[in-house]
């Protein structure tokens, strides 16, 4: 059966150059980079090398970039760590709505440990408005965390007017930039940010390694308490091997950049626009421009994700959906939600993320499974029985 | 992907009793569109036997399975039987569900239970003429 993979948003593969970087790390060259004898000095070098090669993607310096355990520690370390340094000036954080757990639910625990928190809302394409932050900025507000790009929905966000907003008010400013970075160009100082979350497995890069950058200057309290690694704001011995493996897939996505946007947004671009002919009632989720090149979101109505997302399985065909039943936690996409979907709509959303290895005949092929995939779960569904029939219940 | 059992699987693939009847003798409608799940099953009894089951539903792989499997263990059965279908039981029958799964995928019996009280209901007022 034919293989196509388009769910790069939940982890892109493993270039091979990037496994073959990681491989003496996981062998020979074993050492602690905090050791002071050759094998230590070995991975330090390897170690430092890649803190260059991310620092570089983003226009940052390398002395400035913490290594952590991924996208998600560096979010919870941004947000926390930013607010708690800083606790003595306010007690006040503003997010997003629509922001990745690990953003939002590590400003709910802030909450709960006595901080004030403001949800910023989004329009109909997932999109912040600078004057909503403005607005919600307060005297006591020491952080405010938008993302760059939504996980969900592709939606780019206007960073660098937000970051003209908080730089005026003297507030800190995260972004969660791990959809973007190594996707499309990421500079901090054309951003205006004062820290940046990255992930290496969204650029090819290995699972279980990320980074925080903080701005020279920038106080944080430290995540994990110990050792002097990462300068004393991130203890614990670093994964060697996977900081590799991030480095050279952040040299990669340097040097490749160009070229392989113009392959996702190809492919993006013809199912955007070829989906909704061949499927009625299909709406498309984000931003019609101001999108991720390599992301294709839907809601099909009067169906449900899951399903979908199997049978379309069953067919080869790996995707994802933010409906209720593939959450564990049994609700809709609070990113859907909150860009004012209903509940119903919110249900039949479908991700298509495309990467590297993806081709036109990817495309061609989820064209002819999906829409009889759509058929027969509507001929199986009430409410598209209730729509045939009156005419109401869509959208 | 949930883990679903072979069972779940082989249901959901092939779904029993997709449909509605016309001019049935009881409806049951169960869930919202909130919560994930929404079924209607249609009944058509003879005898005081559940002579028919079809049934529609929006909802995910395990909304369907259960379904599909209630139309088919109702079917011919007393209504006296049909109403000791249980969520559990349907579960049991699908060799388990997912724990998550289990409170809101596993409408089936509710609905057809809702069903089965419709007829009874419209036969009572029926009786009164």
């Amino acid at each position: 059966m034919k293989k196509v993979y388009l769910d790069n948003a939940a982890t892109t593969p493993l270039l091979p150059e990037v496994r073959e970087a990681m491989l003496p790390f996981l062998g020979e060259d074993f050492g602690n980079p905090s050791c002071l004898h050759d094998w230590g000095d070995t991975a330090r070098e390897a170690m430092e090398n890649a803190r260059a090669q991310v620092a570089q993607l983003i226009g940052a310096d390398a002395e400035e970039i913490i290594f952590t355990a991924s996208g998600t520690e560096s979010n919870n370390f941004a947000v926390k760590g930013l607010a708690l340094a800083q606790q003595n000036k306010g007690k006040h954080v503003v997010v997003s709505a629509i922001e990745h757990f690990s953003a939002l639910h590590s400003a709910r625990t802030l909450e709960k440990w006595g901080f004030e928190l403001s949800l910023v809302p989004v329009d109909k394409y997932g999109v912040v408005n600078p004057e909503d932050v403005r607005r919600s900025i307060k005297k006591d507000t020491v952080l405010v965390s938008i993302m760059h790009a939504n996980n969900e929905v592709g939606t780019i966000e206007p960073i660098t007017e937000i970051a003209k907003v908080t730089k005026e008010r003297g507030v800190v400013f995260h972004t969660d930039a791990v959809a973007t970075v190594g996707t499309i160009p990421v500079d901090i100082e054309e951003l205006g940010v004062d820290a940046l979350s990255l992930a290496g497995n969204q650029f090819y890069g290995p699972k279980g390694v990320g980074a925080l950058w903080v701005r020279k200057g920038v106080r944080i309290l430290p995540f994990l308490d110990g050792g002097v690694q990462e300068g004393g704001r991130r203890a614990g011995t670093e994964n060697v091997p996977a900081i590799v493996g991030l480095g050279k897939a952040a040299e990669l996505a340097s040097l490749n950049m160009a070229s392989r946007i113009e392959h996702l947004a190809h492919l993006r671009n013809r199912l955007l626009t070829e989906l909704p002919n061949k499927i009625e009632h299909v709406v498309v989720t984000g931003h019609p421009q101001n999108r991720l090149p390599g992301h294709a979101s839907f809601c099909v109505e009067f169906i449900e994700g899951e399903a979908m997302l199997m049978l379309l399985n069953s067919r080869g065909v790996a995707v994802t959906s933010g409906s209720a039943c593939t959450s564990r936690a049994l609700k809709a996409s609070h990113v859907l939600i909150a860009m004012g979907l209903s509940h119903a709509l919110a249900q039949g959303s479908l991700l298509f993320s495309f990467g590297l290895d993806n081709t036109s005949e990817d495309i061609d092929y989820v064209l002819e499974v999906l829409p009889p995939i759509v058929d027969r779960l509507r001929q199986m569904s009430p409410l598209y029985a209730k729509f045939t029939k009156t005419g109401k219940g869509g959208k | 992907m949930p883990v679903y059992s072979e069972k779940v699987m082989e249901h959901f693939m092939n779904p029993r009793n997709v449909g509605e009847i016309e001019n049935p003798d009881g409806v049951g409608e169960v869930g919202n569109p909130v919560c994930g799940d929404m079924m209607t099953f249609y009944i058509k009894v003879k005898d005081n036997k559940l002579d028919d089951v079809k049934f529609k539903t929006f909802g995910c792989g395990a909304a369907i399975a259960v379904s599909s499997m209630v139309s088919e263990m109702a079917k011919g059965k007393t209504l006296e039987e049909a109403m000791k279908i249980t969520p559990r039981s349907v579960a049991d029958e699908l060799e388990g569900l997912p724990k998550q799964k289990f409170h809101c995928s596993n409408l089936g019996a509710q609905a057809l239970n809702k069903a089965i009280e419709d007829y009874l209901g419209k036969k009572k007022e029926g009786g009164k003429k």
